[in-house]
């Protein structure tokens, strides 16, 4: 009984393990079905207003000129192009990333190339730890080998490609769910992994199953580090770690208030016990027997430590001796519950609608939700098509995230961003409040005005904002005339206009 | 006397500059009207976020099921020869890594209080956090936090923009509400760069936020350019910290020191209210070192910096800490502890009547824990936090702060 339920469960575990390698899952499922269809209920809006709204909520603002070039075509048609993102054309950005090796590599080549510092001491033999020896690994890791790069080329992607890529709402939504499923880069080995995770993980389903999503993010070996369940076991051997169960049903699926128990906790964590990763050397031993082969940073399951007793999750028994598929089972339970569609409606709502979205917003979106077992395409555009999305109520509510900010200020001039400079414009966000892929809490970072608005981050916007216009910022080229046509300080005017209280909102 | 005359001198000279600007000096002549040669009062609250572990930070040594219960992270009990705790009173103990606090504690200034958690049992941080946030356990629907109410309650109409400032990028709950209240995350922000230019712009956008139709945005940028003028004014830099006040690189020590130039250059700070990170030890806690006690020693040294620095001016500042929950007694499969109940918090300050562990102590055996798993809250956060409020502040309507909240007896901490 035992061996061939050894055997699959292996076989599975190498099988995930290697998804993540051929990047073959990067193709967004947009070249499938056909994208549901868009209608703008009727309003009095003109259709630059139309324009400008749809640029401002599902990107990060229109470049000078697109507001009115999206009305002529048709804003409706805009939004149905940019629900089906393989379709869109964005070969330029793509080259410009081509200069960003980290960005296609994966975990194990990561721990490889930008080895971490205790790898190289060893490599070394230098032993002791101290100021001494400190140094000597220092001099033996030249910049561009150093671990830093890979978080630089990311926040350097993630810039780019919100300021330059034609696939507009694709990066908003990777932004969003990336959020939802927030892992901290500043957690340990987690800096190896992060980019992989929105890699692999975030951005191949943002268009497709919520199932899927949850269910590559449950496995990622960046999860399962972040919120520690890769060292979470069956009683008896090291025992439980609730981290991971908690917050998959507190911040992933079901909501706060989504009607589970500490008792669920304690049996969603069983069911997650043996989901791992084959950690970096120098930490736990390394796996022995079949699974020696698997390379630091991926995703393992160790039948030893899962907890093979049945388990009782939200009123439904999970049988025992499920082994890996336990987690999955728990996946599917969590994905079709309905106070998942009511929490994950709110979120998107709250994104695009309002910082407070109407409550029969809500429920309608929650509906579509349910009705198509998550369908995320289906459920934006429900959202794009309500008369709440284009309502006065909803114009110009929203306050850009520190990045939107950044982002839409620099499309706003006409501008680009240098993939090889990129960092004194990431430190402008992470200045005004939101430094890229560094937030701690799993929560993510609020999606509320409150949140980005306060008396010193403000003076950070405006500061930004000047420096920009004035052309202080290295790596982005801007053109303050491109805001500012005909006038004869078109730097001032730039620096007004973007630090001026309307840029601030989308 | 002194503080007197300079701080007129100071408005007169201030208002003219700004005039000159064609800036309406009308919060200066509101503080003209309040210059106050008493010296305030000032409340200092610290959010340890992520939910500290108070059975490390001040384990009950002498409790058999203390150790029993942390076969791998359990401190050391005094005397041990490694990583021992300090006594405090024969029943507790203090972290090792809160060395920097004994000369407080032995001063007299520092008061620990123990077992004190929420009566809400949520597990969450994000609840937990901002039921704490909010004043108002269970209840999600509170619109204000406790320390806008806080000042709702004691009105000052001469109040200067930085009468309740938060040191780090955005407002937290607890000062969100109608009161004005302003975050910073450094000083140095508010400072208009760029010459002539930069001055002439910051006058012009100062004008378009006054007439902005965002409410939010508004009431911020109105705050945030009075303080420009103020701190341009009274430029707090100039007080740097005080001989052998190491504050530490980290955060928490780096946003105490700018609360103390606050402090020292009287710009009208009554509450500052900080956030500190790092305490959510789910795995490889460790005990007398380790990750917990990194980040409890960047603590303890930036209080006793922030002590040492402020010397006799402490008689007039109260410090809080709170976190939102404490950990599970026992230990957990990766050396770490999941979230839990009651936990520790920390009195520091001129008027406390300090040395003392105040409790309401149950004990960690088995059936006195909440849930069979935590240690029992048995003091309200809102216990100490009104104590505080009352006395070191003097604000008398507490229940306009904590509604339907009363407490049963003192805790006595003043």
């Amino acid at each position: 009984m035992k061996k061939p339920s050894l055997a699959r469960a292996f076989v599975a575990a190498a099988a995930l393990a290697f998804a993540g390698c051929s990047g073959a899952g990067g193709r967004p499922s947009a070249s499938g079905p056909e994208a549901p269809a868009v209608r703008i209920p009727q309003n009095r809006w003109t259709p630059d207003k139309q324009a400008r709204h749809a640029l401002d909520r599902l990107g990060y603002g229109p470049l000078p000129g697109e507001a009115e070039a999206v009305a002529r075509s048709g804003v409706a048609a805009w939004i149905r192009r940019q629900l089906s993102p393989g379709g869109i054309e964005d070969g330029a950005v793509d080259a410009k990333l081509h200069g960003l090796p980290t960005l296609g590599m994966t975990v194990p080549a990561l721990f490889r190339e930008f080895p971490r510092p205790q790898d190289v001491a060893k490599a070394n033999e230098i032993e002791k730890d101290g100021p001494e020896a400190r140094e000597k690994v220092k001099d033996l890791m030249p910049p561009e080998k150093r671990p830093a790069v890979i978080a630089h080329e990311l926040a350097a992607a993630k810039l780019v490609r919100a300021v330059e890529s034609r696939r507009q709402l694709q990066e908003v939504l990777v932004d969003f769910w990336f959020n939802h499923f927030n892992v901290f880069d500043g957690k340990g080995e987690d800096r190896w992994m992060v980019g992989a995770y929105e890699r692999d993980a975030i951005r191949p389903h943002v268009f497709g199953r919520f199932r899927d999503l949850l269910g590559a993010t449950a496995s990622h070996p960046a999860m399962l580090f972040y919120l520690d369940n890769w060292m979470s076991t069956r009683e008896g051997l090291r025992g439980i770690n609730e981290n991971y169960a908690r917050e998959l049903m507190e911040l992933h699926t079901l909501g706060v208030d989504g009607g589970y128990t500490q008792e669920d906790v304690r049996e969603v964590a069983r069911s997650f016990t043996g989901w791992s990763l084959v950690p970096p050397r120098g930490g736990a031993p390394a796996a022995k027997g079949p699974l020696a082969n698997l390379e630091p940073g991926t995703f393992v399951f160790r039948p030893r430590a899962h907890d093979a007793g049945e388990k009782r999750v939200l009123g439904t028994a999970i049988p025992a001796g499920g082994g890996r598929n336990d987690g999955e089972l728990v996946l599917d339970l969590l994905a079709r519950h309905p106070s998942t569609a009511r929490f994950v409606a709110t979120k998107l709502c709250r994104r695009f609608v309002a910082d407070d979205p109407p409550p029969a917003l809500v429920a309608r979106v929650a509906a579509v939700f349910a009705r198509t077992d998550g369908d995320l395409r289906s459920v934006y555009a429900a959202i794009f098509s309500s008369p709440e999305f284009w309502s006065d109520e909803a114009y110009r509510a929203k306050t850009k995230t520190p990045l939107e900010l950044a982002a839409s200020s620099v499309r706003a001039l006409g501008g680009s961003v240098d993939p090889a400079q990129a960092g004194p414009l990431a430190r402008q966000v992470a200045l005004m409040g939101q430094p890229l892929y560094k937030c701690p809490p799993p929560t993510g970072w609020a999606d509320i005005a409150d949140a980005w608005v306060g008396a010193g981050t403000l003076m950070n916007r405006l500061g930004f904002g000047a420096a920009l216009a004035a052309g202080k910022i290295p790596g982005v080229t801007a053109d303050p005339a491109r805001i500012a046509s005909g006038a004869p300080d078109p730097v001032r005017v730039a620096a007004l206009a973007l630090g001026g209280p309307d840029f601030q909102k989308k | 006397m002194d503080s007197h005359r300079d701080r007129r001198f100071f408005l007169k000279s201030s208002g003219l500059a700004l005039a000159g600007l064609g800036f309406a000096p009308g919060f200066l002549t509101r503080a003209l009207a309040a210059t106050d040669p008493v010296r305030r009062k000032v409340l200092v609250t610290i959010f340890q976020r992520g939910a500290v572990d108070g059975l490390s930070m001040v384990p009950p040594v002498v409790e058999p099921a203390y150790a029993a219960a942390r076969p791998g992270i359990a401190i050391p009990p005094p005397g041990a020869a490694e990583g021992a705790a300090f006594d405090l009173d024969g029943h507790f103990a203090l972290h090792p890594a809160l060395g920097a606090l004994r000369p407080l504690w032995t001063g007299g200034s520092l008061a620990v209080v123990h077992a004190v958690g929420s009566p809400d049992p949520t597990r969450s941080h994000f609840d937990a956090q901002d039921f704490l946030d909010a004043g108002t356990p269970g209840v999600k629907s509170t619109a204000d936090g406790w320390l806008n109410r806080a000042l709702q309650a004691s009105p000052e109409p001469g109040a200067t923009p930085l009468r309740a400032v938060a040191l780090q990028p955005n407002l937290p709950r607890s000062l969100s509400g109608r009161a004005a209240a302003l975050s910073m995350n450094a000083i140095s922000e508010f400072g208009v760069r760029g010459g002539r230019a930069g001055e002439a712009l910051a006058v012009r956008l100062s004008q378009e936020y006054a007439a902005a139709p965002d409410r939010g945005l508004r009431t911020t940028g109105r705050e945030a350019f009075d303080a420009v003028r103020i701190l341009r004014e009274a430029n707090p830099a100039r007080f740097t910290p005080r001989q052998g006040a190491g504050y530490p690189a980290a955060p928490i020590g780096q946003r105490l020191k700018q609360i103390a130039q606050l402090i020292k250059a009287d710009v009208g700070l009554e509450i500052a209210a900080t956030d500190c990170g790092g305490w959510d030890t789910h795995a490889g806690q460790g005990g007398a070192q380790g990750q917990l006690s990194n980040r409890l020693r960047e603590l303890g040294d930036a209080l006793s910096a922030f002590s040492t620095d402020l010397c006799e001016r402490m008689a007039d500042v109260c410090v809080v800490t709170m976190t939102e929950f404490g950990r599970t007694v026992r230990e957990n499969g990766t050396r770490g502890t999941d979230h839990g109940h009651g936990s520790v918090m920390l009195v520091l300050g001129g008027g406390v009547r300090g040395r003392r562990v105040v409790a309401r102590w149950k004990g960690l055996k088995e059936q006195d824990l909440f849930e069979g798993r935590d240690l029992a809250a048995t003091i309200d956060h809102r216990e100490v936090l009104g104590e505080v409020l009352a006395s070191h502040l003097g604000v008398r309507d507490l229940a306009a702060v904590f509604p339907g909240f009363t407490a049963r007896e003192p805790v006595g901490l003043f």
